[in-house]
């Protein structure tokens, strides 16, 4: 049994112009230990999937279907009082926007403090103490003068490593990690990558990485899911799925790439994401593909076995096109 | 870095009132203001001890001026006037600070529910505030002296009520826009409950603008026990007021102006000293200001 089993998940958004489907069955498993990276572009699904597991998406709005097992426990079900004991426990969060995801009138060691007293039943002191131990494990200097410190005097970096100090304060057995580099300089995404790896190392804490950056992918993730509007296309250990990309989706992120730049141009992705409001059984990505055929429109294409742990979506999965 | 730097371990809560009144002190007006509240406050609190009996009657010197007896002279009935603006002082206080207390401790609770939950609470709460906003607050608190009788209870019922409108609405506004924060939402991710984000995200976030509104309110209540004790719907005497003197002063207006003079300086010394401090601390506290 793995650590996480997604299965069938399908989350749809009820909005005033209709039902968007933002999640469409899609089945996926973390291990623990694992690094297991979400990426594609804005809309395709992957922070909605993530975020269904600690079910942070709207309450009135969300339509969630499928199964979500945590160590065999379902969540999908979970009323939200015992919900709330596994986020920030079980499951936590760190988000994309480290200068506004803490709270300005408290300290962060406070902050940190909080959920330790809150899931771990710790005294204000003992709190305390291990937030100090925690700065120090993300890579903060002179932990304890900055657990005294508000939000507003650390950089964005700091702050960011102190949502994961708060995010992993209860050895959480999953961290969702959504976009955690794409707010800070070039410089300090490597500082907080290596955090993360440390992390895992250290604590055994498994993450699911939110990104559309490959380049993070390459750099840290063990394994891959390629998302598109809404569906997973392909999916493979990262060394596999660098080395031959099946889906010439995952193959037009990757030409995208700074470092495969041809003549100083970037290659992009012809044409726009179909709309998340219908689904037509064909291939979602036929009409910006290179390689699309007459059968791509005929029938939606399933995940296939390309190779030892490697899927994809597609009819003609060449290894180049 | 910095961090090689040998800085002594300090409260990161003094530090930042150290640096918030550091910008406060560099500001001529804001510092005036607190001058004149504390002298304000000094003399409501303090100057009923040392002046004497401000009912105490000197038939032998009505309506005397200024002497050194009595520095601001009698009043028609030889009472000293500068007892009567002490303990004047104290009734303004009262009226100022429990009024805009009673507004608080009622608004800021519905204003947070009605903010933070939505629903069906939130249209309900801002409609009836919309309905009290378009009332008259004179007719509102002439009403209310009526079934209470006029009194210093009756003057802050009447002034709490009539503020209250304005804090239900900021608390409101406020907690709408703090409820979006991203720290807020990453306070559900840790698991936070409702409670708890309510009294350490969104009540704390949306301090500032309250205390703003508190040195807004306090002056504006002190002008609005003067004007109700003034027409007779306040304060009665013998009870000094500042309103109640400026009453009996109109009618000895042209004999002797010093009782007029001065009850009309003090409200506009305690109501000037109350706002230009509230602009001062909306500069200081302001997050747009670099924080």
């Amino acid at each position: 049994m793995s650590l996480l089993e997604i299965t069938d998940l399908a989350v749809h958004f009820d909005t005033e112009d209709g039902l968007v489907q933002a999640v469409r069955n899609i089945s996926l498993t973390l291990e623990e230990g694992e690094i297991l990276a979400l990426c594609g572009e804005s809309g395709c699904g992957k922070s909605v999937t993530a975020m269904s597991v600690p079910r942070l998406l709207p309450p009135g709005t969300t339509k969630l279907t499928g199964s979500i097992k945590l160590d065999g426990r379902e969540l999908t079900t979970l009323p939200e009082p015992e919900l709330r004991k596994v986020r920030g426990k079980d499951v936590s969060v760190v988000f994309q926007e480290p200068m506004t995801s803490l709270n300005p009138s408290f300290t962060v060691g406070y902050q940190i403090a909080e959920v330790l007293r809150k899931h771990e039943k710790l005294s204000r002191r003992a709190a305390m103490d291990r937030a100090v131990e925690l700065l120090e494990l993300v890579g903060i200097p002179a932990p304890r003068r900055r657990v005294k410190e508000y939000p507003h005097q650390l950089s964005g970096g700091m702050r960011q490593r102190v949502m994961i100090a708060i995010a992993v304060a209860c050895s959480p057995r999953v961290l969702i990690a959504d976009e955690p580099t794409t707010a800070l300089d070039v410089t300090i995404q490597a500082g907080v990558l290596d955090v993360f790896r440390d992390l895992r190392d250290r604590l055994g804490t498994a993450i699911i990485l939110i990104t559309h950056d490959l380049g993070v992918v390459a750099d840290i993730a063990d394994r891959a899911v390629v998302m598109y509007a809404g569906r997973a296309v392909e999916q493979a250990p990262v060394a596999e799925l660098f080395a031959r990309p099946r889906h010439p989706y995952t193959l037009g992120l990757m030409k995208a790439l700074p470092s495969a730049a041809v003549n100083g141009r970037l290659a992009e992705i012809p044409g726009m994401v179909p709309s998340p409001m219908s689904d037509p059984d064909e291939c979602a990505f036929r009409a910006r593909c290179p390689r699309a055929q007459d059968d791509c429109a005929a029938s939606r294409p399933l995940l296939v076995r390309q190779a030892a742990d490697h899927v994809a979506a597609c009819f003609h999965p060449g290894e180049q096109p | 870095m910095a961090e090689t730097l040998a800085v002594p371990v300090r409260s990161g809560r003094a530090d930042r009132r150290r640096r918030l009144w550091r910008r406060f002190r560099r500001r001529p007006m804001p510092m005036a203001g607190l001058v004149l509240v504390a002298a304000f406050l000094l003399l409501a609190l303090l100057g009923p001890l040392v002046t004497g009996d401000p009912s105490a009657q000197d038939y032998a010197a009505t309506l005397a001026p200024p002497s050194g007896a009595h520095p601001l002279g009698t009043d028609d009935l030889g009472r000293d006037a500068l007892a009567r603006i002490a303990h004047g002082a104290q009734v303004s206080l009262q009226a100022g600070v429990l009024s805009t207390l009673l507004a608080m401790v009622i608004g800021i609770p519905i204003g947070l529910v009605a903010g933070f939950y939505r629903r069906w609470l939130d249209p309900v709460v801002m409609r009836l505030v919309d309905v009290t906003l378009a009332f008259p607050f004179l007719v509102f608190a002439v009403g209310l002296a009526a079934i209470i009788g006029p009194s210093l209870k009756g003057v802050v019922l009447a002034l709490g009520f009539s503020q209250l409108p304005a804090i239900i609405r900021i608390t409101r506004g406020e907690v709408l826009a703090i409820r979006e924060m991203d720290y807020v939402a990453a306070a559900i991710a840790d698991g936070a409950g409702d409670r708890h984000i309510l009294f350490r995200y969104v009540l704390p976030n949306c301090a500032n603008p309250l205390i703003v509104q508190a040195t807004v309110a306090i002056p504006a209540a002190i002008i609005g026990e003067s004007t109700l004790s003034f027409l007779g719907l306040g304060v009665q005497p013998p009870t000094p007021s500042w309103g109640v003197m400026l009453t009996t002063a109109q009618q000895y207006l042209d004999v002797a102006p010093w009782l007029a003079i001065w009850p009309g300086v003090m409200i506009a010394l305690a109501t000037l000293g109350f706002n230009l401090l509230g602009d001062g601390l909306r500069d200081v506290l302001d997050p747009r200001s670099g924080r």
